[in-house]
């Protein structure tokens, strides 16, 4: 049996040695599903003939003289994430039958990479959560503990990923999405900077905040896959016009040198004493191997769960009006009007979170009341804008938590949305900037749970975050 | 009775032609078969986004700069929020805060005179779906969805149907003018839904207004306002209120309904579309599609006075079709100068009645411009007489062909030859003595009889004009 | 900034049926949320430009050039109800 714990890139070298075949590999994958899944509820659907598929088809082209970082690399994807002829079910009872008409562009660009779709992930409810407990079919569990949640939107990828089903995995991240289950589940995430990666072919969530990025065991890993992902779209109008560095190149050179900066109010008395005490650690073992750290503040960061969520459902309100049972999903039986088609299917369809985002979104988008929250929070973006452009002159990058707290106990979460939405207040404050950010495990706690460590980098700096990432793994360790 | 007057706005809707859609690269036909030209992005699928069309985007700039109007520097699109079966993401994108063209007119004549009718704005947004209804369940066909189109909204200028329809055809003049749309509206590329209100003369604000939707043709357009100005003013007269509310207008019934649906009272809840980024225009830009204008219909008007020497009315005719202008000025340049007036009435009594006939447009007839030269230059240069070639002109525009070929080959020139028009009349005055003497008696009339002889002798082939000058000098000798 | 939200109103507005036991619990959670919310309005605001979009581009423009479709089968297969090559609606529908 190939090592399933395997990186990315160990399991490319492997391949190109010759030491398995990607059937091989594949397999393997597949096997500890079946073994491991049962009991995490990672996956919402497994293709095993289609993967083995693929996985021959890769073996034949490596036999034919092709190679590449990801040829016949078993992957698992976000069912958020468009594969044609595969379930897209964004694990919404409304799409349940949902079979997707077209490659996102990610999904395309990871085919020509020859890289073999193992299966389709769990996730909160059109990625509206963060701790998967939001999905309308099953919870996903901790690797590290079951009873405890793997963390949202990408729970199901970080779950795979951390517990030896998949090789890597493709997450999205709205407000936190890829960073917070990469934390709960000790794996490595990375969100892009807005518009690097096409989001085309993903199901919206929050148009002007949504990046799909890799979720991954190490962070070279992690810049391999982005390397194929990255780049300018025609199907995507907001993906950046810029060229695409050599990521890998990039993690070389270590964090002497670096500037990095702690922003003070990342640094809260309800955090978690052990997250503290990890990320503390991380940043003097950097301080030591040469880093330069930098007090900072970032003045607006504590508006920015308030603005986030008011922008977030008002652009989620709209992108979920089409799901309506007119031409997919979920419809209503015997309507009796056009609202009842409508109303009845979207009573049926969706979830609570869903339903309570998308109340939301309208109500602050109604006549009158535009200026009042729409017109504000979009101003208070550009303040946190502006705090990370300050706070990125006098630094490459920014060292935070990702989240509060480890994970949490299933359950615990349920009743209160607020708190939920509040939890995300490290992460939101990049998703409304654009900016970069990576989240990696930086320890343990006593108990056994991951720590993680958020990287901020600004726009288009992926390469700085990833080059402190590969220095922080080095230097500490998971 | 105390005197009211009317208040009329339109929003006109108008099908850019373009090849493709306008968010998408799926092509714009008429009548295929349904959901054929679909893709995920006009299907509204989870994920599609969408990418705005350069073309449409150049179009509407040549709208604006045709119908007078600024253009905005800057602007974004809309997201305009509704639930309705024809709506694929069931938000329209739109512009509603910053749209392309701002200002801008059109002059209309009415009794009184010119008048000039501003417009408002002009936006693109997207169309909807086609919902066909039957007997027992609709359907739904997305082939349409995301045609680019641009919204032309007019100050409430009008004061009439009359002149509501005056707006529309200038409009659409200018539209086909520029190249911008067919607006045919057998094929739904011009649609117009109707604001009116009316109110006692003397009061300043205006009175409560109504808007309809619904009228296909301009003729449905104009009806559907009479019926409705009857419609208010019948209530205001009466003592009642209006309702500030959408009507539809049935055109079986003849009548303006009140529609009942939910959709009445609606909250649009606009705001920015995240997906497509700002559309800036540079000066040198819209500097240089403005020296690529087409001629607008007034100027054309003009010009082709000066140039063909044709009066104001035959210009008006002419130019009414861009495609008849095209055709007459083509064939008045194929001819020697000073015959634009000829080939102006050519075209205008013989042409035009067999365009109508056939029902086809000149731009797809057998005849071209170069034969109807050579028909004019024919009768012209005396080759044939203008008898002949009125015949002629029917079998060229439906066949082709070119007349001087066809007057050699089939040897339809008429004859001239003076020695040859002699033998003629000297053998009609010998068959028809009594004639020669009734003229001679006083009865004048008698000469046009000896000429149409003479014509009938040379099977219609003969000058009638050198004919009629010799007859009557045979006469006028006494013979 | 104090109306309060009527979730009844608005769930009819983004076409979502609910019980009465969601209108109950969504009218309180949702109060909570945009109480929160409504903090932005501590800070003054005026002279910042809104962020509209997620990057700073301008006049992304696709070429007026056909792209065949794919075939409408894909499309169809995922409608409820179909009638042949039209997405069938129950007969609720009124002329627009």
């Amino acid at each position: 049996m190939v090592g399933k714990e395997l990186t990315l890139c160990a399991a490319a070298e492997g391949l190109r040695q010759k030491a398995f075949s990607s059937v091989e590999l594949t397999q393997s994958v597949l096997d500890a599903i079946r073994e491991r899944d049962g009991a995490l509820n990672a996956y919402l659907s497994v293709d095993e003939t289609g993967a083995l598929q693929q996985a021959a088809a890769a073996d034949a082209a490596r036999a034919a003289g092709c190679d590449g970082d990801l040829l016949g690399i078993p992957l698992a994807l976000k069912d958020a994430i468009n594969v044609a002829g595969q379930p897209c079910s964004c694990a919404s009872k409304m799409l349940v039958d949902m079979i997707a008409p077209y490659d996102a562009t990610v999904s395309a660009r990871l085919r020509e990479a020859g890289a073999v779709f193992a299966g389709r992930t769990n996730m909160d409810e059109f990625a509206m959560g963060a701790s998967t407990e939001g999905s309308a079919f099953k919870i996903t569990r901790n690797p590290h503990d079951h009873a405890r949640v793997s963390g949202g939107s990408s729970g199901g990828s970080a779950a795979a990923v951390a517990g030896g089903m998949a090789i890597a995995a493709l997450g999205t991240d709205t407000g936190g999405s890829i960073r917070q289950p990469a934390a709960f589940c000790g794996c490595v995430g990375l969100k892009p900077s807005y518009g690097r990666v096409s989001r085309y072919g993903i199901a919206a969530c929050a148009s002007s905040m949504d990046q799909a990025g890799p979720m991954t065991r190490t962070v070279e890993d992690a810049a391999l896959l982005l390397q194929v992902l990255a780049g300018v779209d025609p199907h995507d109008g907001t993906t950046l016009d810029a060229p695409v560095p050599d990521y890998r190149a990039a993690l070389r050179g270590g964090v002497a040198g670096m500037r990095i900066g702690l922003p003070r109010e990342y640094d809260t008395d309800d955090t978690d004493p052990e997250v503290t005490a990890c990320v503390r650690r991380t940043v003097d073992a950097c301080a030591v191997a040469g880093a330069e750290i930098v007090e900072l503040s970032l003045p607006h960061t504590k508006y920015a769960v308030a603005a986030y969520t008011i922008l977030a459902a008002a652009e989620a309100s709209a992108n979920l009006a089409r799901f309506d049972g007119v031409r997919y999903g979920r419809r209503a039986a015997k309507p009796e009007s056009v609202f009842d088609l409508y109303a009845q299917s979207r009573a049926e369809g969706f979830g609570p979170e869903v339903k309570r985002r998308i109340i939301l979104g309208t109500y602050v988008l109604g006549s009158g009341r535009y200026d009042v929250y729409y017109g504000r929070a979009q101003r208070v973006r550009t303040l946190i804008r502006r705090d990370f452009d300050e706070a990125f002159k006098r630094c490459d990058v920014l060292f935070t938590p990702v989240v509060p707290t480890v994970a949490y106990k299933i359950g615990k979460a349920c009743d209160d949305p607020l708190k939920m939405y509040q939890s995300e207040m490290f992460t939101v404050p990049a998703s409304l900037a654009g900016i970069c950010g990576l989240s990696m495990p930086c320890g343990r706690t006593a108990s056994g749970l991951p720590v993680g460590l958020q990287i901020l980098g600004p726009a288009l700096g992926e390469c700085a975050v990833l080059r402190a990432g590969q220095a922080v793994e080095e230097e500490v360790g998971a | 009775m105390t005197p009211y007057l009317v208040t009329i706005g339109l929003e006109t809707h108008v099908q850019l032609k373009t090849a493709t859609k306008m968010f998408c690269g799926c092509s714009l036909t008429f009548g295929e078969e349904p959901n054929t030209t679909v893709c995920p992005v006009c299907m509204g699928y989870p994920g599609a986004l969408p990418v705005l069309n350069r073309e449409a985007v150049r179009l509407t700039v040549i709208s604006g700069l045709m119908l007078g109007c600024e253009i905005s520097r800057h602007s974004i699109f809309d997201r305009k929020n509704y639930f309705y079966p024809d709506m694929s993401k069931d938000y329209q994108i739109t512009q509603n805060t910053y749209p392309l063209c701002l200002g801008g007119g059109v002059t209309i004549e009415t009794p009184e005179g010119p008048k000039r009718i501003r417009i408002h704005h002009i936006h693109m947004e997207e169309d909807a779906a086609k919902i066909n209804h039957y007997a027992r369940f609709s359907g739904v066909d997305f082939n349409r969805c995301g045609t680019p189109l641009i919204e032309i909204v007019s100050e409430p200028d009008l004061a009439s149907p009359d002149e509501a329809m005056a707006y529309l055809h200038a409009l659409k003049q200018i539209l086909v003018y520029a190249g911008v749309s067919d607006c045919n509206l057998e094929e739904g590329n011009m649609r117009s839904d109707v604001n009116i209100s009316v109110r006692p003369a003397g009061q300043e604000q205006l009175g409560t207004k109504v808007e309809i939707k619904n009228m296909n043709t301009f003729k449905g357009i104009h009806a559907a306002l009479e019926y409705e100005i009857a419609r208010q003013l019948a209530v205001v007269r009466g003592g009642g209120m209006l309702v500030q509310e959408t009507r539809r207008w049935d055109p079986e019934l003849g009548e303006t309904q009140s529609m009942r649906s939910k959709e009445n009272a609606l909250d649009y809840r606009y705001f920015p579309e995240p997906d497509l980024v700002p559309v800036e225009l540079s000066e040198a830009q819209i500097e240089s599609w403005r020296t690529q204008l087409p001629e607008a219909p007034a100027v054309r008007r003009t010009r082709m006075m000066a140039e063909y020497g044709i009066p104001e009315y035959d210009a008006g005719v002419l130019a009414d079709v861009k495609e008849n202008a095209d055709f007459f000025e083509a064939a008045a340049r194929a001819c020697k100068p000073g015959l634009g007036k000829t080939v102006s009435n050519w075209f205008m009594t013989e042409v035009m009645r067999l365009l109508s006939e056939s029902g086809m447009g000149v731009d797809v007839c057998a005849l071209t411009p170069a034969a109807l030269a050579e028909l004019v230059t024919l009768v012209d240069e005396g080759v044939i007489n203008g008898p002949t070639a009125k015949e002629l002109l029917p079998e060229v525009f439906a066949k082709g062909g070119s007349p001087r070929t066809i007057v050699d080959e089939r040897g339809l020139a008429q004859v001239s030859d003076v020695a040859v028009l002699e033998a003629f009349i000297a053998q009609v005055f010998a068959e028809n003595v009594k004639t020669v003497a009734d003229f001679h008696a006083g009865k004048k009339a008698a000469a046009g009889f000896l000429v149409g002889q003479v014509m009938k002798l040379s099977k219609g082939k003969a000058d009638p004009k050198q004919v009629g000058r010799l007859v009557a000098e045979r006469l006028a000798e006494g013979q | 900034m104090s109306q309060k939200i009527d979730v009844a109103e608005v769930a009819e507005q983004a076409r979502i049926a609910l019980t009465p036991e969601e209108k109950d619990t969504f009218q309180r959670q949702l109060e909570s949320i945009l109480s929160y919310a409504e903090r932005i309005g501590e800070l003054g605001l005026d002279g910042v430009e809104p962020t509209l979009h997620g990057n700073p581009r301008v006049n992304v423009l696709r070429d007026d050039v056909v792209v065949p479709s794919v075939g409408r089968d894909c499309f169809l297969s995922n409608a409820p109800e179909r009638n042949d090559a039209e997405i069938r609606l129950p007969k609720i529908v009124e002329d627009a």
